[in-house]
């Protein structure tokens, strides 16, 4: 049985998509076998991110309504077999996900998958409800100022009422945070929350930093995800928190900004 | 400061779907705390009788009875022309029709103690029915009223409230639509989400969250997020940050109190007697505190 991830965060252009895409990556590279599931429904971006929008053809929708079956819809990730994309529909909108519908489909993932990541969209309507009803996993992705912090905590509350596991009085979903476009000198200048801040605020597990950076952008643009670019502060950051949502204990890294620099200096990220 | 403390009247800048009354209103609909009396089933035989108790109770019930405390409207009739009151609350019910829709309702015939007619049961409840609302009882009245509300199937409630000279002894009139915001969304929201009848909480209140704890204390040993409602009819009590609002009394208990092992707060509030963070001293915050009504004053004490 898989274990369902979602990526939510509330409010919208935090990161979400990139995470996900990064860390369903992350997580086929180590060899487990992942889908990742794209909820925005109506604004789909995710196989943009992951580089095979040339290759839609049916989508989660089709599956839902019974127009084509899963294997139909899920796409192979050409850079590592041991990941699928299921795209949303671009021209539905966000009441075509049914409650049993994305029940059924996250049940026939879980048979064959070993992790099932949804990509929350922004919000806390109908489609990002939708995301994370099943899931066991939360990941919250938040960047540090006040705005997307307080979408977080709302987001939180959510996971902690409205979810399955909460209706059926079943242990808790997992809650982990990521801080995603963190800036060390902002922070050092009082213009930005720091890790501290928004822990203490959000009071959860930190999952990772991810810095701001250039090559999260480049990495957009050309459809890889960016944890390939292994070189990157990014890509590092991404791999880094794939590795501690899989136990590992690792430190964190880029919460300074002379690290930064030094890894501006040398990667030119 | 002072804010009336029935139903959720106490949070200042809620939205409220029901607009200001007219000048002089016939009646005003005051949500009020209505606990119809509901039979004991202990065994109340004094005389050891409590062995045949168990033996005729059956081993498999087919139900269980429960005592339970609803916030109900209660329609405070001020007089007995049934056409003013029926042209009113058409007008009042146009104005926020969710609220009022398959809504149960209790008359209140608590200022109409001067009145010598007999109040026209039968065309109030068919008025009441004929908006939507569903007529349950009466509230305080004479002997005669009693008998023509039962007369119309209206249960007699018990005057709960009559103690705190609240209902009937307010002239006709004073009584302004300050006093019945009642969110319609508030009841819903009361009981949405999270159990009522847990009051101790380990979780974070989330923003967003609202936590009532019905008829007693609640305590939290998790952080209050700002945007999270702490609402409850006895005392508060939160160990960690309180960064959301936290409402003790709720039902007008003015013992109540709220102690905090940091205060961050953006509203504390005592059986409606409240203060914004605004108003909250800046040596206070972050401090443990307790906070208490002195004299109708609301105080914040460090601890």
């Amino acid at each position: 049985m898989a274990r369902i991830i979602v990526i939510t965060s509330g409010k919208g252009g935090v990161g979400k998509t990139t995470t996900a895409a990064a860390m369903a990556m992350g997580l086929a590279q180590r060899g487990h076998r992942t889908a990742v599931v794209d909820f925005d429904v109506g604004l789909r971006n995710l196989d943009l991110i992951m580089g095979c929008e040339r290759r839609v053809v049916y989508d989660f929708v089709n599956v839902i309504n019974g127009e084509a079956n899963l294997n139909q819809a899920l796409i192979r990730d050409k850079r590592c077999d041991n990941l699928y994309v299921l795209p949303a529909s671009q021209t539905r909108d966000k009441d075509a996900l049914s409650k049993e519908g994305v029940g059924e489909v996250l049940a026939q993932l879980g048979e064959s998958y070993d992790f099932v990541i949804c990509d929350s969209p922004a919000g806390i309507e109908h489609g990002a409800t939708m995301a994370m009803y099943y899931a066991d996993d939360a990941v919250v992705v938040t960047n540090p100022e006040v705005s997307s912090v307080r979408d977080s905590d709302r987001m939180l509350g959510i996971l902690a009422s409205k979810s399955r596991r909460a209706e059926h009085d079943e242990e808790p979903i997992r809650e982990h945070l990521l801080l995603t476009r963190y800036a060390p000198e902002r922070v050092a200048r009082g213009e930005m929350l720091s890790v501290a801040d928004v822990q203490e605020i959000l009071s959860l597990k930190l999952l990772g930093v991810v810095p701001e950076s250039q090559a999260v952008l480049n990495a957009s643009n050309a459809g890889v995800p960016v944890i390939l670019d292994s070189e990157s502060d990014a890509g590092q950051a991404y791999a880094d928190m794939v590795a501690r949502y899989l136990g590992e204990e690792i430190p964190m890294r880029f919460l300074e900004s002379g690290k930064k620099r030094l890894f501006s200096r040398l990667f030119g990220g | 400061m002072r804010v009336p403390w029935h139903g959720l009247a106490c949070i200042p800048d809620a939205a409220l779907p029901i607009p200001r009354v007219p000048a002089a209103p016939r009646f005003s609909i005051p949500p009020a705390a209505t606990s119809p009396p509901v039979p004991s089933f202990a065994p109340t035989n004094p005389s050891g009788a409590a062995g045949s108790g168990q033996a005729a109770r059956p081993l498999n019930p087919s139900f269980e009875m429960k005592a339970a405390a609803f916030t109900l409207p209660v329609l405070r009739l001020l007089a007995l022309d049934m056409d003013a009151v029926a042209e009113e609350l058409a007008a009042r019910v146009e104005q926020a029709p969710g609220f009022f829709r398959n809504t149960p309702v209790v008359v209140d015939l608590g200022a109409l103690t001067e009145a010598e007619d007999a109040v026209d049961f039968p065309q109030l409840v068919g008025l009441l029915r004929g908006l939507g609302m569903i007529p349950v009882g009466v509230r305080g009245g004479n002997a005669e009223q009693h008998q023509a509300a039962q007369a119309m199937e209206l249960a007699i409630l018990a005057d709960v409230l009559k103690s705190r000279a609240r209902a009937g002894s307010r002239p006709a009139g004073t009584e302004t639509s300050e006093t019945e915001p009642a969110d319609s969304n508030g009841a819903a929201n009361l009981s949405s989400g999270v159990d009522q009848t847990v009051s101790l909480i380990t979780r974070p209140v989330r923003s967003g969250q609202r936590v009532y704890a019905a008829g007693g204390d609640m305590t939290v040993i998790a952080p209050v997020s700002s945007g999270a409602d702490l609402m409850a009819d006895g005392s508060i009590h939160v160990y960690g940050p309180l960064r959301g609002r936290a409402m003790a009394g709720l039902r007008g208990n003015k013992a109540a109190r709220i102690f905090c092992s940091d205060l961050q707060a953006e509203l504390v509030s005592i059986a409606g007697h409240y203060r914004v963070s605004e108003n909250i001293p800046a040596e206070l915050r972050g401090r443990q505190v307790q906070i208490f009504l002195d004299h109708e004053v609301l105080r914040i004490d460090p601890l």
